[in-house]
């Protein structure tokens, strides 16, 4: 049967990023189709008409939307082929308890590193940075969240990490000089070209992020 | 089958939705109240990362956050399914179900707040209220189908809750008239047996929610 997989995404979005790991992960052959945010397409307002917002996973012309969402259709509907959630209840219940504290914690308080100055920043700088210690200690001694192989944390986690250098830029920190651990394990991830190939260069983001100040006016 | 205990508060709609789970599968459980202006060790044991209940126990071992307790529930007691089978409608479910977790809180900044912030909160409140009249009811009785579901479960706190908020601030968000889809939707919910026998007593409800309300307006 004719699979017809389409992802409407925008490049830099960590969230689209997830999506495009999943599918390679999986080897699906899908169509990318980046969206322009400030002039969104016909189609992603008819696919998403709640949220209007990417990524939308389009299967064979019905649409799949929230990124955390989309990993677990992929697994779910492609589970012949590298399992990304654990088959026990117990550890699925642990993988989306820590899916869930990425989504509260790392895109908000890395957008505050980056949008904010002063007390504000230090105070993100500081939750972020505690927010990763909590994710090295769930790591532990393996090499990936999953274990031995690319699992669900790992896949909803690893794209912040082309964010990272736009916020040690705008937030003066190192993050490798805190969390060590983590930035092995990003590293480890990359030599996957699953995750390589899905992520952009990390000076095109700090370049976008670099736009985005001055179009908010920040300093 | 191993011990299952449920460490939680009345009256948060958060333990309810495990309630409503677990009794819908017949599957029985221990209440342990815990007292979040004094959080016990088993608490902070259990949830080290957020300190909040609920947190199930199944087997000694914790589970946290009400809507992952859920999927957890519906995989281990499969009986009395809570989620469609088809992964396409399962991905559905679960949009509504994040939106539900998403946007519920607006409700409570009603609550919490006053004048221009709590206009705003009204605002937003009514926008979700919007979206699912518009969106996420079709005509058949529960969300996605004719039983309730994990769906029906993650709105449930519009179904009691919501009225006492707009008793106790005074600011009608649903009006019947306008949302009619939604309070047939919530008319039925509260006839379903399992949900009828174990909702919280509305006066008690009131009272305490009352109580919160003029505590946090005297603090400002």
């Amino acid at each position: 049967m004719a699979e017809e997989v389409v992802l409407l995404d925008f490049w830099p979005s960590p969230f689209g990023m997830r999506v495009r790991i999943a599918l390679a992960e999986k080897g699906i052959k899908y169509e990318y189709k980046e969206e322009d945010l400030k002039n969104k397409s016909a189609l992603l307002l008819q696919m998403n008409p709640v949220h209007k917002k990417i990524p939308v996973l389009i299967h064979n012309g019905k649409p799949v939307c929230e990124s955390l969402i989309q990993v677990q259709y992929i697994d779910e509907v492609w589970h012949h082929k590298s399992p990304l959630l654990p088959s026990d209840p117990y550890q699925r219940a642990i993988a989306r308890f820590w899916a869930d504290f990425v989504d509260k914690k790392i895109y908000d308080l890395g957008r505050k590193v980056w949008t904010t100055k002063g007390e504000e920043q230090e105070a993100a700088k500081k939750e972020f940075i505690e927010s990763l210690k909590l994710l090295e200690g769930e790591l532990g001694d393996k090499p990936y969240f999953g274990g031995e192989n690319l699992g669900y944390v790992d896949v909803v986690l690893v794209p912040f990490y082309s964010w990272f250098y736009a916020y040690e830029k705008c937030g003066n920190f190192s993050i490798e000089a805190e969390c060590p651990k983590l930035i092995a394990w990003a590293k480890r991830c990359m030599q996957k070209e699953s995750v390589s190939k899905s992520l952009p260069d990390r000076e095109k983001v700090y370049g976008f992020v670099l736009q985005l100040k001055k179009a908010f006016g920040i300093e | 089958m191993a011990e299952v205990k449920l460490l939680a508060t009345w009256p948060s709609p958060f333990y309810y939705r495990v309630v409503w789970a677990l009794k819908s599968k017949g599957i029985a459980y221990e209440f342990i109240e815990e007292d979040l202006a004094n959080k016990s060790p088993l608490l902070l044991q259990y949830n080290p990362v957020h300190k909040k209940i609920p947190v199930l126990i199944h087997g000694g071992k914790p589970i946290c956050e009400s809507m992952i307790i859920l999927e957890y529930i519906e995989e281990i007691w499969p009986k009395n399914s809570l989620l469609p089978n088809d992964p396409y409608e399962k991905a559905v479910a679960r949009f509504w179900i994040k939106f539900a977790d998403d946007k519920s809180p607006e409700i409570w900044r009603v609550f919490r707040s006053v004048g221009e912030e709590q206009e705003k909160a009204a605002k937003d409140s009514l926008e979700m209220l919007k979206t699912i009249e518009e969106h996420a009811l079709g005509e058949k009785k529960f969300f996605g189908g004719d039983k309730i579901g994990m769906v029906g479960i993650a709105f449930g706190q519009l179904a009691q809750w919501l009225q006492v908020i707009e008793d106790v601030t005074g600011v009608k968000l649903l009006e019947a008239s306008e949302f009619p889809r939604l309070q047939r939707w919530i008319n039925n919910f509260k006839q379903v047996p399992v949900i009828n026998e174990n909702l919280p007593d509305y006066d008690q409800m009131f009272a305490f929610f009352k109580g919160r309300r003029q505590m946090l307006l005297a603090s400002k």
